[in-house]
């Protein structure tokens, strides 16, 4: 399980001007759903070019299924299946139809391809849909299109960029499970890229944080999560009802968050309007609730939960844009 | 009658078992990446309504063209006509006209680049849009194949294409007139053939290279069409101009000097490929032709004004057909360089 498939070793692409991808080191191993998530523009796609051999490394080294692809681009795009941002399929050209094509252009027989593509339309649910022209394809068909047509080749390893963007949240959850059955079943690697946090959380192993051309975090998401908030494991939200903003200085508010931040165990206490966020080392809900009540506020909603990845992720991009700042 | 029937329903069954023999086997081959690209262009070239529509434009002029050759062709065969250029009656099939309508070979000039812009414009830029180029590069193909077999799929339909409209030509020519082509005819129309190849190739990789450099299809077929109507309409008024301006008067100047005037413009009218075109077939059709030059009358007198051997005219044109060549190379060239260098997003 731990054997290394992609490396990548001080990888950077510069524009000009601009650096994409700055000094990225990375591993991913055989068998495991990698999640890179990133704000758009962080690089994300460039790297995913740079690891088929679309696009050449600036400097830096990488290695996928142990064959270097700036020098053998070829026997790379062999083992790797790419799906790329908004994929799309040869309009005039049956489902089947351009699967075969797929299938032939990696040196399979028509007739092979026929078998092979049959069978993969069927495992992504579009048996039924296999002689209608994809220009007829719903963006989520042409997504499942997109991952039988990956597949097609029999990969090592599959590479996704914005596998969900354009599909409806539950064609997305739908397609994210697929990914995840079917590198299970024939235990593929995934590497998977995403601006769209919460649907990747679900099925990735691995996550790494791609922001502004540097990888700053990696791990999977409790890790993550320990890491960042050790101190700070719960946050407990308060919707108050109150026309706050009618205390010309404010004076409620301040009142509010010196007397929840006296509550044994609160790291941080954060008033957004009628939103109150408090960050706590011990699950300390009620005594909030105590708290605000005896403050005389109303006491809307209350809500404790657990830090999610964008938490994280939202941590970890304010602390860059401090660095950056 | 029902034995011919038969043997014609045994014919017909022994040509579908052949047919599915072929496609059984075809099912069961490996091909290289590239020809499965090319295989896929052709079709879709074959398929696509522009090229029904120009195929059929080409066809219904050039029909047009030929009956009008046939029909200048019989009124003049009574008179004396055909000792103007005896032995090369097949070739007028090609050339002549009874000035109803432009002869078969103009048609081709003028048509040809349309055909070739038609086929090419959209290769690259189609699959850029339509985003279908960055996973047909996720394949195990290496990145000129793609527009190595853009480029050799068009082709094949333009060869094939003009292949059966020569061969169309010169078969209707051959019913109606009667008279088959002498060896050095038919090699003539060949090398026309050819030619004409070679011509529309050159619009074609002008247009590819268009459909490169840009993203929209729209603006690179206006733009393959603003050149070819620059060099079809434009360049003869700017070249008028200039000749009107630095050619003296016969009357006026000594002869060397106007005839290295006239050189100069000829020259210039050259930069244009549909002139080069129109120089290699002129020679090639019309055997009599010896040069382009101007002669002066001493240079004429003596002369014996037989047909030149296939040899000599082309030698005569050999320029010429250098010259398109290399523009079509330097062409293709431009537009491999800037795909390989293009970046995929």
């Amino acid at each position: 399980m731990n054997e290394p498939i992609i490396i990548l070793d001080g990888l950077t692409k510069q524009y000009d001007q601009l650096v994409a991808v700055d000094h990225l080191h990375l591993t991913i191993y055989r068998g495991e759903i990698f999640g890179l998530l990133g704000p758009n523009g962080a690089g994300k796609s460039t790297t995913i070019l740079m690891l088929l051999g679309l696009t050449e490394p600036t400097s830096g080294k990488v290695r996928v299924c142990g064959i270097d692809p700036v020098t053998h681009p070829v026997e790379v795009k062999r083992k790797v299946g790419y799906l790329p941002d908004n994929v799309r399929f040869y309009d005039d050209l049956t489902g089947l139809e351009n699967l075969i094509y797929t299938g032939q252009l990696n040196r399979m027989t028509k007739k092979q391809a026929r078998e092979k593509a049959l069978g993969l339309l069927s495992r992504v649910g579009l048996s039924g849909a296999a002689h209608q022209k994809a220009g007829t394809y719903s963006r989520g068909m042409i997504q499942r299109l997109g991952l039988a047509d990956v597949l097609m080749k029999d990969p090592e390893v599959i590479i996704m960029d914005e596998p969900t963007v354009g599909v409806d949240p539950k064609g997305a959850k739908e397609f994210l499970e697929l990914i995840l059955k079917l590198s299970k079943e024939d235990s593929i690697t995934v590497l998977l890229s995403s601006h769209y946090l919460l649907q990747v959380q679900e099925i990735c192993d691995r996550i790494g944080l791609f922001v502004r051309g540097k990888l700053i975090a990696v791990g999977d998401i409790s890790s993550l999560s320990r890491e960042l908030f050790a101190n700070e494991p719960f946050i407990i939200e308060a919707t108050v009802q109150h026309p706050l903003s009618a205390y010309s200085d404010s004076n409620r508010i301040v009142d509010l968050q010196q007397l929840l931040a006296k509550i044994e165990g609160v790291k941080q206490v954060v008033v957004e309007h009628e939103r109150v966020k408090i960050f706590a080392a011990k699950d300390i809900a009620p005594q909030v609730a105590r708290t605000i009540v005896h403050a005389g506020l109303d006491l809307i909603s209350l809500s404790r939960r657990e830090h999610g990845l964008e938490d994280i992720y939202q941590r970890y991009f304010e602390k860059e844009t401090e660095i950056a700042v | 009658m029902s034995a011919l029937g038969e043997k014609i329903n045994q014919w017909w069954q022994l040509l579908v078992a052949f047919r599915e023999k072929q496609i059984r086997k075809r099912e069961e081959q490996i091909y290289h990446p590239f020809w499965v690209m090319v295989y896929k262009e052709i079709a879709d070239h074959v398929r696509s309504w522009r090229f029904l529509i120009m195929g059929a434009l080409i066809l219904l002029t050039c029909m047009g063209s030929l009956y009008t050759a046939v029909q200048a062709m019989t009124s003049q065969s009574d008179q004396a006509a055909s000792a103007t250029s005896p032995g090369f009656f097949f070739l007028q099939l090609f050339t002549s006209s009874n000035g109803t309508l432009p002869p078969f070979h103009a048609f081709v000039a003028f048509l040809g680049p349309l055909l070739g812009i038609s086929l090419g414009f959209d290769a690259i830029n189609s699959e850029q849009h339509g985003r279908t180029l960055a996973r047909l590069m996720a394949q195990p193909i290496h990145r000129d194949d793609i527009i190595n077999a853009k480029f050799v799929a068009a082709l094949v339909v333009i060869s094939v294409m003009f292949f059966a409209l020569t061969f169309l030509v010169m078969g209707t020519g051959l019913l109606v007139i009667g008279i088959p082509p002498t060896p050095g005819e038919f090699l003539r129309v060949m090398c026309y053939f050819l030619i004409t190849v070679i011509y529309v190739a050159f619009w074609l990789n002008l247009s590819i290279l268009f459909s490169v450099l840009f993203r929209q299809a729209a603006t690179s077929a206006l733009t393959s069409i603003a050149v070819w109507l620059f060099f079809t309409v434009f360049f003869q008024i700017i070249l008028n101009l200039i000749s009107s301006a630095i050619v003296p008067s016969p009357d006026m100047a000594p002869a060397d000097q106007v005839i290295r005037a006239q050189h100069l413009v000829m020259n210039l009218s050259r930069l244009s490929p549909g002139q080069l075109f129109s120089d290699i077939t002129t020679v090639l059709l019309r055997p009599t032709i010896r040069t382009f030059r101007p002669l002066t009358l001493s240079q004429v007198v003596g002369a014996i004004p037989n047909p030149l051997p296939l040899g000599q005219s082309l030698l005569i044109v050999w320029p010429q057909i250098t010259g398109l060549v290399a523009v079509t190379t330097v062409c293709f060239a431009l537009s491999y360089v800037s795909f390989m260098r293009r970046e995929i997003r």
